[in-house]
């Protein structure tokens, strides 16, 4: 008997019995739609994540002032002000380090017309829009020469953009921040959530030396709020944080047994423990998943064996007018495989709709790759041929004798 | 190809000192054809013989009518002959071929192409047309489903029945659900028919119709026909009378025309 002919009366046997086909599809069709679904969410998370870490820039470190305990009295890092500009110059003349930019943030009231926005005003050096790998989408970004002689000029993020401008090219116009008149030199493109969930693009970045010397009045001259530096490649990083260890402690005259008056933190081993989060996330999704596809597919196999023992005596005339056992192994196999094949593929599909409905409502990233459908698919024809072949088997393996004379 | 290829000089059928023991649990032993002499043993399964040292040949052409009372063991003798069991212990060749030596694949072709069924209860498949019943068996031998449907509208044309090709069974009579299983046993030119108590089930009327059906597929077509009956003047259509009593031939002679 052919193949094809063997389909045909796997479709025909499914189709006289249509609800309970149905039923048993609908176990597959969950399992297969739960799948994908939690692979979309789960793989949804790591873009988001994987879009985070690359919007911080690649090989940072990032030194920030004070440790985390020092002597009797314990504070914050960031609580003391020990970080200069020139420690920031001394780093990125380490071997190992490629570019520092010293930063130093506040928040400020802007105003443009008639819209005000309050947002971080972060005041940096050119080489912060290199190290975070950030360019300007419009206009230019400002120059050394405008660090150098504090120029009142602002490069705006795009929703702090949107926010005072509208639709406007805010480029080339006067913003008030904090009252006093910055030109806008440009707008920077889009950088969406950081790791921690911030908006990236609600900002405001100025020279660090007119934020030092006009909005940030009360500062020490010359210290700054926390520094990013750019190792030289990653297998650089741990040397480049030992550098800096080194050198910071020299330069703060931090003496032998004490604790560091700083904090070098390496963002690598950070996005490790994001990404790593993000996998297993990923994986226990998935795996929570199948468990429901494993219980559709025994559903199946309740259900074929249940069917072998109904039609026993359809098998027992089928092997009288010349059935042999592989026709009869491959008709219940193919039965089988139909339901889990139509319930797979309608799985599918509702599985997109369904990630696509989460992400609508939610506003959840998911993500839905050629692979993910792939799998599903190839996982439950596997669990109709694996939860088939048993059922198959046993009709096969009757005796025409007995089979024919069974009521 | 069919495993059985060999010249016509030799009997159809042979069988020798066949015998057939069924081997039961004790606690179902009451059932299926455990009617012969029942011997325990110790491992609580009852050992009943069926057959005992059955002998005998069939030639082409022969029209035979095998009787006997409920548990002489007819239909077992018709399960042996149609290759749906195997004997305990004897020797059976169908066409000079020792069915003892083919694999169970090999029996599913012989009884596709060699052997034609007709059962008592019609043995129908449920639910689907009596056209696509007699095709079955086509499509089992590898025919593709527009030949194999063209052939199966053409034998129920023969028997009668070319009207109600799209029927299914329960929608025809006992006579018509016949017609359709002879049919379907003639859908592969087979040499040998097998009927076990084909008329069981239906009127006399009927009954006589269904005999001239076999008559006529005997006299014309030449096709060896091996028929179990209760009923005498079902066994007077035949040319040769075989009596069964207790699992051993105790008749074996031609009838009178």
């Amino acid at each position: 008997m052919s193949l094809l002919a063997i389909i045909g009366e796997a479709l025909r046997a499914l189709r006289l019995n249509r609800l309970r086909t149905g039923l048993t599809m609908l176990g597959m069709i969950i399992g297969v739609a739960a799948v994908v679904l939690m692979l979309a969410i789960g793989q949804g998370a790591q873009t988001m994540v994987n879009q985070a870490i690359s919007s911080m820039g690649s090989n940072l470190l990032i030194v920030v002032p004070g440790a985390t305990s020092s002597g009797a009295l314990r504070s914050g890092s960031g609580a003391v002000q020990t970080l200069t500009m020139s420690d920031a110059q001394a780093i990125a003349s380490l071997p190992s380090v490629k570019a520092t930019a010293p930063l130093i943030t506040g928040t400020a009231q802007l105003n443009y017309g008639a819209n005000n926005w309050s947002t971080v005003v972060t005041g940096v050096t050119p080489d912060y829009f290199e190290v975070r790998e950030w360019a300007a989408e419009s206009g230019a970004l400002f120059t050394e020469a405008d660090v150098r002689s504090a120029t009142r000029i602002a490069m705006l993020g795009q929703l702090t953009a949107r926010n005072l401008f509208g639709d406007e090219d805010p480029t080339g116009k006067m913003v008030r921040i904090k009252n006093s008149p910055f030109l806008i030199a440009g707008v920077l493109a889009v950088k969406g959530q950081s790791l921690d969930g911030r908006d990236q693009d609600d900002a405001v970045f100025i020279p660090i030396t007119t934020g030092q010397r006009q909005i940030f009045g009360n500062q020490f001259p010359g210290t700054i709020r926390f520094l990013m530096a750019q190792a030289e490649s990653a297998e650089m990083m741990e040397e480049a944080e030992a550098e800096m260890n080194q050198l910071l402690r020299q330069r703060h005259r931090v003496a032998e047994g004490m604790e560091n008056d700083f904090t070098v933190r390496n963002m690598a081993a950070l996005t490790a423990v994001a990404t790593g989060a993000a996998k297993v996330m990923s994986i226990m999704l998935g795996a929570i998943a199948s468990v429901s596809l494993l219980v559709g597919g025994i559903g199946i196999m309740n259900i074929m064996l249940v069917s072998v023992t109904e039609r026993t005596r359809e098998i027992g005339i089928r092997m009288a007018i010349g059935a042999n056992r592989r026709a009869i192994l491959l008709q219940f196999l193919l039965e089988a495989l139909v339901i889990c094949i139509l319930g797979g593929l309608a799985g599918i599909a509702i599985g997109i709709g369904g990630a696509w409905a989460v992400s609508e409502a939610v506003g959840m990233v998911v993500v839905i790759t050629f692979g993910t459908v792939v799998l599903a698919f190839a996982f439950a024809s596997g669990v109709g041929i694996f939860f088939g072949f048993y059922p198959a088997r046993k009709a096969a393996a009757l005796k025409p004798v007995e089979a024919l004379r069974y009521e | 190809m069919t495993p059985l290829q060999n010249p016509a000089s030799n009997p159809l059928i042979k069988v020798e000192s066949l015998c057939k023991i069924y081997s039961l649990d004790s606690g179902a032993a009451g059932n299926g054809n455990g009617n012969g002499n029942g011997n325990g043993n110790r491992n609580g399964t009852v050992n009943s013989q069926v057959l005992f040292d059955v002998s005998l040949s069939i030639h082409r052409g022969e029209f035979v009518a095998i009787m006997g009372h409920s548990g002489s063991g007819k239909s077992t003798l018709m399960n042996i002959l149609g290759c749906l069991d195997t004997p305990t212990s004897g020797h059976y060749w169908l066409d000079g071929s020792d069915i003892a030596s083919l694999s169970d694949d090999e029996l599913a072709c012989v009884r596709n192409r060699n052997i034609g069924f007709v059962f008592q209860g019609f043995n129908l498949l449920k639910r689907m047309t009596a056209l696509d019943n007699v095709a079955t068996p086509l499509l089992y031998a590898g025919v593709n489903r527009s030949d194999s449907r063209k052939r199966a509208q053409a034998l129920l044309h023969q028997t009668g029945l070319g009207k109600f090709a799209a029927y299914q069974p329960n929608q025809l009579s006992g006579g018509q659900q016949q017609r359709v299983a002879i049919s379907r046993a003639l859908v592969n030119n087979p040499q040998l028919i097998l009927a076990d108590e084909p008329t069981g089930n239906l009127d006399t009327q009927t009954s006589r119709e269904i005999m001239e059906i076999f008559q006529q597929l005997n006299r014309e077509h030449g096709i060896t026909i091996v028929l179990v009956t209760h009923e005498d003047d079902i066994a007077a259509c035949t040319g040769r009378l075989i009596r069964l009593q207790d699992g051993r031939v105790v008749h074996d002679a031609e009838v009178p025309a």
